[in-house]
């Protein structure tokens, strides 16, 4: 693309560690579309949903301190891991809705020379995407249909709710970039139903079984992967499903590609520049020609 | 059936600590909790109020009513996922995530909850790694949570550990703020635990029995 | 009559405490006692309750013994008193308009926390009046004749009820309707509860009364497009929608409707929700008044592409009822009273997508199901699914749309009693197991809990839970195919998952969607959720802000049949009181115009709004027609020179009045 838009890009900690192929094809699938991320200079942790049960008021000024940062650069926020996403939205939103709570932040950030104003705007990329390449942009780009590919979207929570949606943004618009790209669009109930979050490493076997509800409906819907745009949903569904099939008895191997993952092979890149290799349960996808259906279903993690 | 044994449940009004309502009123998010009509929106919708011992709707009942005790001790405020479906669908406008929270808050503060429990422990580990690193490393996070807490666990996870790392998803350095901004950091967090220190009143709930979660012990209190 | 110094001013101020509602913030001693300090007070009092016969006798004696002249009352709102004391004034043998009222109740005791600054304002307040009173004259009250028309407006029940009851007094009616048939909601419905009568069978014969009325003049299609005027005397223009059917040639055999080129009906009908099909030409249903068939331009295919072979036209033959070229008409009314029947709608559930309304095509709202259940709905009353099975589980889902906080706060008052008819006929013409998921059980009317009581004998289960969301995802195989409900019974205490083959959502009753316009077009206050409001809650719930518009049924606000038909007759009788008194006393609040002062600018006269002000092209002045003055008050605002007075509104009591309050 001729013009090059740019971002101020909030990585979030997951994606230096379990999420680093989520990072990877997001930055290869931005740079195809001209789009350009520039990370937060020192960003720091948004406090994911475990800090807010310690100290809201440090919970609100961490991310506070983000949007601070942000603000003085002007460009839009993006937030690829939802927890984050949501976690900005909310500190946005009860910093302006509680004057008590933007007091104290206030005075927590002008001790180290930040002042918040409450102008950032937060997204997600896949909000970006359809906002600024948009679905027609997209379709053009693609250069590998992802045909006879029975893909299930999986959102989970925090996108869903409680602040994506006031934006006006359905979850059914975002379902829309698969078949965009070429790929059957599965009815998928359990979009937004939650994977369990944190659960899976601390109460496991109530993690693990929400985490088989999602997979098993999957399944059932034939879909032949389920595209995710939560880290840490990603890392859930695709982690546990060794145990679970043990645990079950049934058959829940699924590939589950972050969406950057899925639409960089439609755009025709490299699987190693999507780091499809880091993914647990490998995605087998070969291009058919026209006319010919059926995707090839991945086999065992 | 060989016995049958006889178990008074009665609750008498001597016993119940109406304070505790206040408490959660006074967090951002919990106002609303006066005006639950019980109808049980929350606890239909929860994906995992089938394993609560008290349903969200039964916690905001029991709050109302003062029982503290049995509310503090609740497994349900542990299984919280924060997935805000009864938030959003709640007809009273209770935004019921935020109840859980504060909740989690008062628990963590007066140290009720199982020995050896993770998610308290996570919730105190993450905090502390944060303050040295500004940013979350999972790797020393879980290896630290299990540790404390179930050491055995580290016999079953690391089949998962080496998976991650195999495929370069584990991160043994982990990324941290560079060291200036981590200074501005703690020095932020600190203002907020001595300004709360100064000017929050003092909650009449019992003292705290469990460990000190922050440096200095000022935890962060809401407002009673 | 203008002048103010021929007889010295005596003024009487009287202090209210109303029992604690004002005296518990307001020290009325020292009220009092600075009240008799002020100018031209001859005595100040307080008393318990200025209203009561003790209080006014208090006036009256004081009147006679002091020569009192002038009357100060420092009490509630003028809604509720101001006609009490001005009659205890001309019962003290003055003129009532030497009276003033000051309202130290809802503009002060009632919004004040603070008795000092309480107490204050009240000061200032009656200070100001005392002022005011001084410059006060003796004036008449007008009197304009009531015209015995009445215009009703909406022919659901409410207003069907009130044009009987009004024509079979004798008053002509207009009853203006915008369907092409009356008997709105009702006519829909299949029994009524408690009792379980049929709608139709109590229903329709009041609407074949509307035909045969000879004092109603019917309107269907129709809209009120504009209303002028003042109570007594309104002027009203109706908009008449082309229903291109002569309704005085038409006969209603309907044997334009066989012959249509449509064989079958294609477009989804309005009155069965879209469950049935109709033809271009069509009936809304088989007892619609006036039965006369309408067609519908949008999808005939003689408006569309005039290449029909009008099957229609050729049968009517000679009577020649069908006329492709009606449009549009506007006929202007005289009416003296007019009643607000314009009912309400039901809330539109896609709002909540949790319970899957319009995504799964077995959930229905409770009206469809009202039409499912009819005889002569779009099933015969035969309950089948759209896909043409019997349910054998059925879920009935209370307050959708009420009692919550992202849709409707209030309580629909209906959904709980219909909701039970509604288990009661499923479960008659079905056999299947009916659930109920409510908050709370709400039947407080006549023979409303026995009738509950009578359904859970039925064996209808009741689950005291709201329903979270209605899902398809089976977790075991006896959920296959059906619809899920999860729920929390918090009776029990246990989460429950209830699959069931059709989902009934029990939904608000809601404002009209156009209510915002039509309350300005009547110039009617509005609640926040947009019911027209009455005038008291209590004392007057029929009347509102606007002399002789009246209210009746939903449009007020959510209620059943027997209330609705119950208002409807009360804003019958009290448009007949109007009517039959034959006059209303008018406020002589009326503007004059000083011909010395005019500048014969004709400002005003472009500004009344009510055409009350010409302009005499010989003296060069405006003149202004008492008779049509409404006390808008424009004109006086408007006039540069101060030539526009207006009574009970003079500069020198409105200046008094502020520098009573000021200074």
């Amino acid at each position: 693309m001729a013009s090059t838009r740019a971002y101020t890009y909030f990585p979030g900690c997951c994606m230096h560690g379990f999420a680093r192929h989520c990072q990877d094809s997001l930055y290869a699938v931005f740079e195809d579309l001209g789009l350009e991320l520039r990370v937060l200079p020192e960003w720091n942790c948004c406090g994911a949903t475990t800090y807010m049960s310690v100290d809201e008021h440090q919970a609100f000024a961490l991310a506070a301190r983000n949007l601070a940062l942000a603000e003085q650069i002007g460009l839009e926020i993006l937030a690829p891991c939802t927890a984050c996403f949501m976690i900005l939205k909310k500190a946005q939103d009860y910093l302006a809705r509680y004057p008590e709570i933007r007091a104290k932040v206030d005075r927590a950030l002008s001790a180290i020379g930040l002042r918040y104003q409450g102008t950032a705007r937060i997204y997600h990329p896949l909000e970006i995407l359809l906002r600024d390449v948009g679905l027609k942009g997209l379709k053009a780009r693609v250069k590998q249909p992802l045909r006879g590919l029975n893909v299930a979207p999986y959102y989970g929570c925090l996108i869903a709710r409680p602040y994506a949606l006031s934006n006006g943004v359905t979850l059914e618009a975002f379902d829309q970039f698969i078949p965009a790209l070429g790929a059957n669009l599965v009815d998928f109930e359990l979009k937004a139903h939650c994977c369990g979050g944190s659960l899976t490493g601390t109460i496991e076997d109530v993690g693990r079984r929400l985490v088989y509800i999602l997979l098993r409906q999957a399944k059932r819907a034939k879909a032949d992967v389920m595209v995710t745009v939560c880290p840490l949903c990603q890392l859930n569904l695709e982690a546990h499903q060794g145990k679970i099939q043990r645990q079950y008895g049934e058959d829940v191997t699924i590939p589950i590609p972050y969406f950057t993952q899925l639409i960089g092979m439609a755009l025709g890149l490299s699987d190693k520049s999507l780091a499809l290799e880091k993914l647990l349960v490998p995605i087998r996808w070969q291009p058919v020609e026209k006319g010919a259906a059926a995707a090839q279903p991945a086999t065992a993690a | 059936m060989s016995r049958v044994s006889f178990v008074r449940k009665v609750k008498y009004e001597k016993e119940l600590q109406r304070d505790v309502a206040a408490e959660v009123i006074a967090t951002p998010g919990g106002e609303k909790i006066l005006s639950c009509l019980q109808c049980g929106t929350c606890g239909g919708a929860c994906p995992l109020s089938v394993y609560m011992d008290h349903t969200p709707r039964r916690l905001i009942g029991m709050l109302r009513e003062g029982f503290k005790q049995e509310v503090v001790e609740s497994f349900a405020i542990w299984l919280c996922a924060s997935c805000y479906e009864c938030t959003v669908l709640c007809p009273a406008g209770i935004k019921v995530t935020d109840v859980m929270y504060a909740l989690k808050r008062i628990a963590i503060h007066e140290g009720i909850y199982p020995r050896r429990f993770p998610i308290p422990v996570l919730a105190k580990e993450f905090m502390e790694m944060l303050k040295g690193t500004g940013r979350n490393n999972e790797f020393w996070l879980v290896l630290r949570v299990l540790l404390k807490t179930a050491p055995m666990k580290l016999l079953t996870s690391w089949p998962l550990g080496l998976r991650l790392w195999r495929r370069g998803r584990m991160c043994l350095i982990g990324s941290r703020i560079p060291k200036p901004a981590g200074a501005d950091l703690r020095r932020m967090l600190e203002v907020l635990e001595h300004g709360n220190a100064s000017d929050v009143k003092p909650s009449n709930v019992t003292p705290s029995q469990g460990p000190d979660l922050l440096p200095g012990g000022a935890v962060s209190r809401v407002n009673a | 009559m203008n002048g103010n110094g021929n007889k010295s001013v005596k003024i009487g101020v009287y202090v209210c405490h109303c029992g604690t509602n004002i005296a518990g913030k307001v020290d009325v001693k020292a009220l009092a006692e600075s009240a008799a300090g002020l100018p031209g007070v001859v005595v100040s009092r307080e008393y318990k309750y200025m209203c009561s016969d003790p209080g006014q006798d208090l006036i009256v004696k004081d009147t006679k013994q002091f020569g009192l002249n002038r009357i100060v009352v420092a009490s509630c709102s003028p809604h509720l008193h101001e006609l009490t004391f001005r009659k205890t004034t001309a019962n003290a043998g003055e003129n009532p308009y030497l009276f003033h009222l000051v309202n130290i109740r809802e503009h002060v005791s009632w919004v004040s926390d603070d008795p000092a600054a309480a107490t204050e304002k009240a000061k200032a307040l009656v200070k100001a009046a005392v002022a005011r009173v001084f410059w006060h004259q003796e004036l008449q009250p007008r009197r304009v004749p009531v015209n015995p028309s009445v215009l009703i407006v909406g022919g659901g029940i409410a207003g069907i009820h009130a044009a009987l009851t009004l024509a079979s007094a004798g008053k002509p009616v207009y009853l203006v309707e915008r369907k092409p048939s009356i008997g709105g909601h009702m006519a829909q419905f299949d029994k009524t509860f408690p009792t379980l009568d049929c709608a139709a069978c109590i229903l329709t014969p009041k609407m074949t009364s509307v035909k045969q009325q000879p004092n109603i003049h019917l309107m269907t299609l129709a809209e009120v497009s504009e209303v002028s005027g003042f109570v007594g005397n309104f002027k009203v223009k109706v908009k008449r929608y082309p229903r291109y059917i002569d309704e005085a040639k038409c006969v209603g055999c309907g044997e334009c409707i066989e012959m249509c080129v449509y064989k079958e009906g294609k477009y989804p009908n309005d009155f069965d929700l879209g469950l049935g099909k109709r033809k271009p030409i069509y009936m809304p249903f088989p007892q619609a008044v006036p039965p006369v068939p309408l067609i519908d331009p949008a999808t005939c295919i003689e408006f569309k592409s005039h290449k029909c072979p009008k099957g229609c036209v050729e049968v009517c033959g000679d009577r020649d009822a069908i006329d492709f070229s009606q449009t549009v008409k506007e006929v202007e009314l005289e009416v003296g009273t007019i009643i607000m029947a314009t009912g309400f709608k039901t809330f539109e559930p896609r709002r909540l997508p949790q319970y899957g309304y319009g995504k799964f095509p077995n959930v229905y709202t409770s009206l469809e199901v009202e039409r499912l259940v009819n005889a002569s709905g779009p099933t015969l009353g035969q309950v089948v699914l759209r896909d043409g099975r019997r349910p054998e589980a059925i879920g009935i889902l209370h307050c959708i749309g009420s009692r919550d906080e992202n849709t409707n706060r209030y309580c629909s008052r209906v959904c709980c009693m219909y909701s039970l008819k509604l288990a009661h006929l499923l479960k008659e013409k079905t056999g299947a197991h009916v659930y109920n998921f409510y908050i709370d059980m709400r039947t407080p009317g006549k023979g409303f809990e026995e009738f509950y009581k009578r359904v859970l004998e039925d064996g209808v289960s009741f689950i005291r839970g709201k329903v979270a969301g209605v899902t398809t995802w089976a977790q075991s195989p006896a959920e296959e195919g059906k619809l899920i409900l999860r729920v929390e019974d918090t009776l029990l205490g246990v989460v429950r998952r209830i699959p069931v083959d059709m989902v009934v959502l029990s939904v608000a009753m809601e404002a009209q969607a156009d209510a915002e316009n039509v309350r300005r077009l009547f110039n009617l206050g509005c609640s926040a959720e947009g019911w027209f409001l009455e005038r008291h809650p209590k004392l007057a719930p029929v009347d509102t802000f606007t002399d002789g518009i009246f209210l009746a049924g939903c449009c007020q606000g959510p209620k059943d049949i027997p209330d609705t038909v119950a208002q409807a007759g009360a804003a019958a009788a009290q448009s007949m009181s109007l009517i039959d008194k034959g006059y209303v006393e008018m406020e002589p609040n009326t503007a004059w115009i000083e011909e010395e002062l005019c500048s014969g600018c004709h400002v005003c006269v472009a500004m009344c709004p009510y055409t009350a002000i010409h302009f005499d092209a010989d003296k060069k002045v405006a003149v202004l027609n008492e008779a049509l003055c409404k006390g808008c008050g424009t004109c006086v605002a408007a006039c540069p020179s101060g030539a526009a007075q207006q009574n009970l509104f003079r500069d020198e009591q409105l200046f008094a009045e502020v520098e009573g309050v000021l200074v």
